[in-house]
C-alpha cells in the first residue's frame, strides 16, 4: 500500500532522494598520510597538507580509490575508468584550503541499483545516480569560549564517499530501508563502518511533495542528518510542512534546511539565491584518475557475497522464507554465524533458534557475537540434539539457558541434568497405563467423542515423565491405547 | 679574493676541487657582495649565518670526498620556496613572519647537492608581476642602467631579486619559478641565463603556488653550463607532487657538445609582432644567423594560435590563483586582522594582506570561474590551451628547437607601465605560449640594446628534452660571447 499524507485538498505523495556521505575505511586520509581513527585528541591527526600549509600538495590515496571501486561494484554500478577531482571553492574556518577536493562532472562511480527489503519480505529497486570521492572538512566548535570558535582538523581531508540516490523513495519507511540496506552493503564490503553516531554516515535529505501522478514538486534539502530515525522524522516534518505551504496558497522555495533533533523540525538555512557559487574546476594539482581495468578486475575478485545474493542463496539452499533470509543477511557476521550453526543441521530450525533465542539473548545481555558465551558450534550441537530427538524443543530452551550461563556444551548439560528424552516405549507406556487407569472419567469423555482431551492426556504424560518423553511418541501411544 | 664573485659555478667547483679556495672563502666573498649590493633590494631576508655554516659543512664534505654537484656554491633562494626555519613570504604581507617547519623539495635537493643559501630573494608578490614592483618588501632594482642615465630600471619579474643578485655578481646562481615567463623575462632583462624546465621536471612541493598547472622551478645562472649543473641538482621525481614526472635526471652538462649541425631550428612567424622594437627583431635575426653558422638549419614554422596565448594565460593563471590563495585566510598562519565576524575577519585580513596586483588576479580568477561565465572564459581558455599545445606538437614534428626573442623590449624604467596592467601583461607575450604547453624554455643574453641594456633570446624545446635545448643554448652563448657587466655590481665595475 502506498504511503500517502492526507491534506485538505486530498492525498499527497512524498518524493525522496538521499545523498549519503559515508566515511571511507582507510588508514590514512584521501590526500595525505595522516591517520583517520575516531576519537583522537583534537588536531592530533593533521598533516601539513590537511592544514593547507603554503606549498603543500595532495597525493591521492590508492587504498581509498580501491574502496570507492569496491563500493561501486557493491552497488552494481558502472565504474568510470576515468574520473576527475575538482575543487569546490568556499570559505569556512574549518576548511583550510578554502576549497574541498571533490568530484563533480566526472565521478568515479556512475549509475547503480540498491534493492530495498520491505515488510513481509517484499523488495523494491532504487536507482543510484552516482558516487564520488571527496574530502571531509574539519570541525568547528562554538561552545567552548564566549567569543571564539575552536577548530579541530582531525577530520579535515578524511575520505568520504557521497552516494546519491535517484528520487525513487516514497516514504520515511523506504528511506529507512534504503539507509539500512546501504549501511549493510558498505559494512559487508568493509568500505564504511556505518556508525552514524560517530558521524561516519550522514545524509542530506531531498524532499518534495506532489499529488500522485503529477510532475515533481520543488524540493528542499535538509543537510547532515545523522540517524535513520532523524532522517525519517525530517521527511515526515518536511513533507507535512510543504503540503501546508502549498495548500495555504504558498510556494515551496528551493533551499537548504537544517534538522533540529530536539524538536524534530527543520528550518531554513539558506535559499537558492543565497546559495554558494562553488566555482568548481579541475584541481590542477591532481591528474585525472585513470583506472587500470586489470586492477578493477582484481578488486572485483575480492568482493564478498553481498546481502542480496546471500539472501537468495539462503532461500534456495536452506529453504528459508524471504523474510527470515532478509533478517539473517543484514549483518555479515550474523549471517556467517547462522551458516555455521546451520552447517549439517536442520536449516529452518537453526534459523528460528538464531533469530529467536540466540539474538534475543545477545540483545538482552548486551553482548556481541565475539564475546558471546555460546559459540555457533555449541548452538549447532543443541540443534542437533533436538533433531535426533535426544531432547524436545521445550527442554532445549532450558538447556540453552544453562549453556548461556555456563558456557558448557548442550550434551554435557543434558547429561548432567538428566534431561535426555525418553524414547523407551515401555517407560512411556507404563506412564500412560497408569494415567488411563487413574482417570476413567477423562477416558470416558475421550471415547465419547471429545477428542480434544488428547491434549490433557499428553500434558499428564509429559508431567509424569518430567517433560523428557518424546512428544511424538506420547501422542502416538496415547492414541493407540485410548483406542483400545 | 674579490674576483671569486665573478666566477661561474663550473669554474668555482673546479677551483675548490683544486684547493685554490674553500667554500668558506667563496661564501664569505658572496656574503659581502650581498651586503654591497643591498641597494638593489634583491633579498627579503639575508641568511649569512646559515650560508657560512653550510659552507663549513660543505668544505668538510669536499674533504671527505662526498661532494655534491653544487658543492659549496652560494645561491639565492627565491622567497617562494619554503625553507625550514627561515621566513618565507612570497613577498606578501599576509605571510610576513611565516616560518615553515618544512623544506621544499627543490631547495632540499639543492642543499643536498651542497649548495649554500645566501638569502631569500625578492620577487613579485606571489610571483604575480613582470617588473618586481608588486613585492610588499619594495621593488628590486636592476643592476643594469641605460647608458648615460642613472634612472632605475626593473629587473623584470617575478624572479626579479634572483635575476638582479645573479647579474650583480652577489650570488653565483639563484632559483626562479616561471609561470608565464618569470624566469626567462627577468633573465633577459638582467643579462643572465634563465631556464624554465618542462612542467613536471622539478617538484612543486613546498613552492608557494601561484598557478599550479603552470608553475615550474628552474635555475638562473650566468652561463648555460651553470644552468645545466644546477638543473641536475634541482630536478627529479617527487612522490609528493602528483604532477612531477618519473624520468631519470640526466647529467645535463654532457649535452653541451657544441655540435648542433643538422638540427632544425623553428622560427615562428606569429612571433613577428607589430610594434616590436627593431633592435629586438635584429637580435632575433642575429640569433638565427649564429645558429645557421654553427650548422643548424633555420626553418620558418607556424604556431597559429599564438595570438590567443596571452588572453588564455590571463584566464587560466588567475583562475587557479583565486583558488590557490584562498588558504591565506588568517585562520591558521600569517597575518590576521580581527573582525566582528568570521567573514569580517577574512575581508580585513585579505584586504590588508594582499597587494593590488594579487587582488586584481583573485578578482579576475573568481569571475572567470563563476557560474554563467565559466564556459565562456575558463572552459574556453582550457580548450585554446590544448590548441596551443597542439601547435607546438605539430611544430616539433619538423624542428628540434624554436628560437624567439624572450621579451618584446629591454628592461624598462621603474614606474613605467605601472598604470596599465595590460601593457605590463604584454611582457609575457613570447614566454607564455610555451608555459601553457608545459614546454621547456631558456633565455640567453644575446647582446646589448641601443641603450646599453641586455637583450635576451629564447630557445624552446620538446617536452623533457632540456638536453637539446641546452646544447643549442650553449652554441648560441658561445657565438654571442656576452661579457658586458652591469653598472651596479658587487665590488664595483
Amino acid at each position: 500500500m502506498s504511503y500517502r499524507i492526507k491534506g485538505n485538498t486530498g492525498d499527497w505523495e512524498v518524493v525522496i532522494g538521499l545523498e549519503v556521505h559515508a566515511q571511507v575505511i582507510s588508514n590514512s586520509k584521501l590526500f595525505s598520510g595522516a591517520a583517520t581513527a575516531f576519537g583522537a585528541e583534537p588536531n592530533y591527526q593533521v598533516s601539513l597538507v590537511d592544514a593547507a600549509m603554503p606549498g603543500m600538495l595532495p597525493v591521492l590515496n590508492k587504498e581509498v580509490v580501491a574502496q570507492g571501486v569496491r563500493t561501486g561494484l557493491g552497488l552494481r554500478a558502472k565504474i568510470n575508468m576515468k574520473s576527475v577531482f575538482e575543487r569546490k571553492n568556499y570559505f569556512y574556518a574549518d576548511l583550510p584550503q578554502g576549497y574541498q577536493i571533490s568530484q563533480f562532472l566526472e565521478p568515479i562511480v556512475g549509475e547503480g541499483v540498491l534493492t530495498l527489503d520491505l515488510d513481509g519480505g517484499e523488495t523494491r529497486d532504487v536507482g543510484i545516480e552516482r558516487m564520488h570521492l571527496e574530502q571531509d572538512a574539519g570541525k568547528s566548535i562554538h561552545d567552548q569560549h564566549p567569543t571564539q570558535s575552536y577548530i579541530d582538523l582531525n577530520r579535515s581531508g578524511v575520505a568520504l564517499m557521497e552516494i546519491v540516490s535517484r528520487p525513487d523513495l516514497r516514504s520515511p519507511e523506504e528511506a529507512g530501508a534504503y539507509l539500512r540496506k546501504l549501511r549493510s552493503i558498505l559494512r559487508y564490503l568493509g568500505t564504511c563502518d556505518g556508525n552514524m553516531d560517530e558521524g561516519s554516515m550522514r545524509a542530506d535529505v531531498n524532499v518534495s511533495v506532489r499529488k500522485p501522478g503529477e510532475e515533481l514538486g520543488t524540493r528542499t534539502e535538509t543537510k547532515n542528518v545523522n540517524s535513520i530515525r532523524f532522517v525519517q522524522q525530517s521527511i515526515e516534518f518536511e513533507a507535512k510542512r510543504q503540503i501546508k505551504v502549498i495548500e495555504d496558497g504558498g510556494k515551496i522555495v528551493q533551499e537548504t534546511r537544517l534538522f533540529d533533533p530536539s524538536t524534530g523540525t527543520t528550518r531554513s538555512m539558506r535559499s537558492k539565491e543565497e546559495a554558494h557559487d562553488y566555482r568548481y574546476f579541475p584541481d590542477p594539482d591532481l591528474l585525472p584518475l585513470v583506472l587500470d581495468p586489470a586492477w578493477v578486475e582484481e578488486i572485483k575478485k575480492t568482493i564478498p557475497e553481498l546481502p542480496d545474493e546471500k539472501k537468495a542463496r539462503f532461500i534456495k539452499d536452506f529453504g528459508l522464507s524471504a523474510y527470515d533470509a532478509g533478517i539473517l543477511v543484514t549483518d555479515r557476521d550474523r549471517a556467517a554465524f547462522y551458516e555455521a550453526v546451520a552447517e549439517g543441521r536442520d536449516a529452518k530450525l537453526a534459523a528460528n533458534w538464531v533469530m529467536g533465542d540466540y539474538f534475543g539473548a545477545l540483545n538482552k545481555s548486551g553482548l556481541s557475537l565475539e564475546n558471546s558465551p555460546v559459540s555457533a558450534k555449541q548452538l549447532g550441537g543443541l540443534i542437533g540434539l533436538i533433531s535426533d530427538d535426544t531432547i524436545s524443543g521445550r527442554i532445549a530452551k532450558e538447556v540453552f539457558e544453562a549453556m548461556w550461563e555456563s558456557g558448557k556444551d548442550a550434551d554435557v548439560i543434558v547429561e548432567e541434568k538428566g534431561l535426555k528424552q525418553i524414547t523407551d516405549t515401555s517407560a512411556i507406556e507404563a506412564a500412560i497405563d497408569e494415567i488411563i487407569a487413574n482417570n476413567p472419567g477423562q477416558v470416558e469423555g475421550y471415547k465419547g467423542g471429545n477428542e480434544r482431551l488428547i491434549g490433557w492426556f499428553v500434558g499428564q504424560t509429559m508431567k509424569a515423565t518430567g517433560g523428557k518423553a518424546n512428544p511424538g511418541m506420547v501422542n502416538e501411544l496415547l492414541k493407540k491405547k485410548l483406542a483400545e | 679574493m674579490s674576483n671569486l664573485t665573478h666566477l661561474t659555478i663550473a669554474d668555482a667547483l673546479s677551483g675548490m676541487d683544486k684547493g685554490e679556495f674553500t667554500a668558506r672563502e667563496l661564501t664569505e666573498a658572496h656574503v659581502k657582495a650581498v651586503e654591497d649590493t643591498r641597494a638593489l633590494n634583491a633579498y627579503i631576508v639575508e641568511t649569512p649565518e646559515i650560508a657560512l655554516a653550510q659552507a663549513d659543512a660543505s668544505d668538510k664534505r669536499r674533504a671527505s670526498g662526498t661532494a655534491g654537484v653544487m658543492e659549496g656554491i652560494p645561491i639565492a633562494m627565491k622567497d617562494l620556496f619554503c625553507t625550514e626555519g627561515t621566513q618565507t613570504t612570497a613577498a606578501s604581507h599576509i605571510l610576513e613572519g611565516f616560518v615553515p617547519t618544512y623544506e621544499s623539495t627543490v631547495s632540499g635537493n639543492l642543499w643536498n647537492a651542497g649548495a649554500v643559501m645566501l638569502g631569500k630573494s625578492n620577487l613579485d608578490q606571489f610571483a604575480m608581476g613582470s617588473a618586481n614592483i608588486t613585492s610588499y618588501f619594495g621593488n628590486v632594482i636592476n643592476p643594469w642602467q641605460r647608458e648615460g642615465s642613472d634612472a632605475q630600471l626593473t629587473p623584470g619579474g617575478s624572479s626579479g631579486g634572483s635575476a638582479a643578485t645573479v647579474a650583480a655578481r652577489a650570488a653565483m646562481a639563484a632559483t626562479g619559478t616561471d609561470t608565464g615567463g618569470s624566469i626567462r623575462q627577468p633573465a633577459a632583462f638582467s643579462g643572465i641565463v634563465g631556464l624554465k624546465p618542462t612542467y613536471g621536471r622539478c617538484s612543486r612541493w613546498g613552492v608557494i603556488a601561484f598557478a599550479s598547472s603552470l608553475d615550474q622551478a628552474g635555475p638562473m645562472t650566468r652561463s648555460v653550463r651553470d644552468a645545466a649543473i644546477m638543473l641536475e641538482a634541482m630536478a627529479g621525481y617527487d612522490a609528493k607532487d602528483s604532477t612531477s614526472v618519473n624520468l631519470p635526471v640526466p647529467r645535463y652538462q654532457d649535452a653541451l657538445t657544441g655540435d648542433i649541425r643538422g638540427l632544425k631550428v623553428g622560427i615562428p612567424k606569429e612571433y613577428r609582432i607589430d610594434g616590436t622594437p627593431i633592435e629586438i627583431e635584429k637580435a632575433w635575426e642575429q640569433g638565427i644567423e649564429w645558429l645557421r653558422a654553427a650548422g643548424a638549419e633555420p626553418v620558418e614554422i607556424s604556431l597559429p594560435h599564438t595570438k590567443y596565448a596571452l588572453p588564455t594565460y590571463y584566464i587560466i593563471a588567475p583562475a587557479e590563483c583565486s583558488s590557490n590563495l584562498a588558504r591565506y585566510d588568517g585562520v591558521r598562519y600569517g597575518q590576521r586582522v580581527e573582525g566582528k565576524s568570521l567573514d569580517d575577519m577574512y575581508e580585513n585580513t585579505r584586504a590588508a594582506g594582499f597587494g593590488d596586483e594579487v587582488k586584481r588576479r583573485i578578482l579576475i580568477g573568481t569571475y572567470v570561474l563563476s557560474a554563467g561565465y565559466y564556459d565562456a572564459y575558463y572552459n574556453k581558455a582550457r580548450q585554446v590551451r590544448t590548441l596551443i599545445a597542439n601547435d607546438f606538437k605539430k611544430a616539433y614534428e619538423s624542428v628540434d628547437v624554436i628560437l624567439t626573442p624572450t621579451a618584446p623590449s629591454p628592461a624598462f624604467g621603474i614606474g613605467e607601465k605601472m598604470d596599465d596592467p595590460i601593457a605590463m601583461y604584454l611582457n609575457d607575450v613570447f614566454t607564455v605560449p610555451a608555459s601553457l604547453a608545459g614546454l621547456p624554455g631558456i633565455s640567453i643574453p644575446s647582446g646589448l640594446s641601443s641603450e646599453g641594456t641586455p637583450l635576451g633570446l629564447q630557445l624552446l624545446g620538446r617536452a623533457f628534452d632540456e638536453e637539446t635545448l641546452l646544447r643549442v643554448a650553449g652554441v648560441m652563448e658561445q657565438a654571442a660571447g656576452f661579457s658586458a657587466l652591469p653598472q651596479l655590481i658587487a665590488g664595483g665595475k
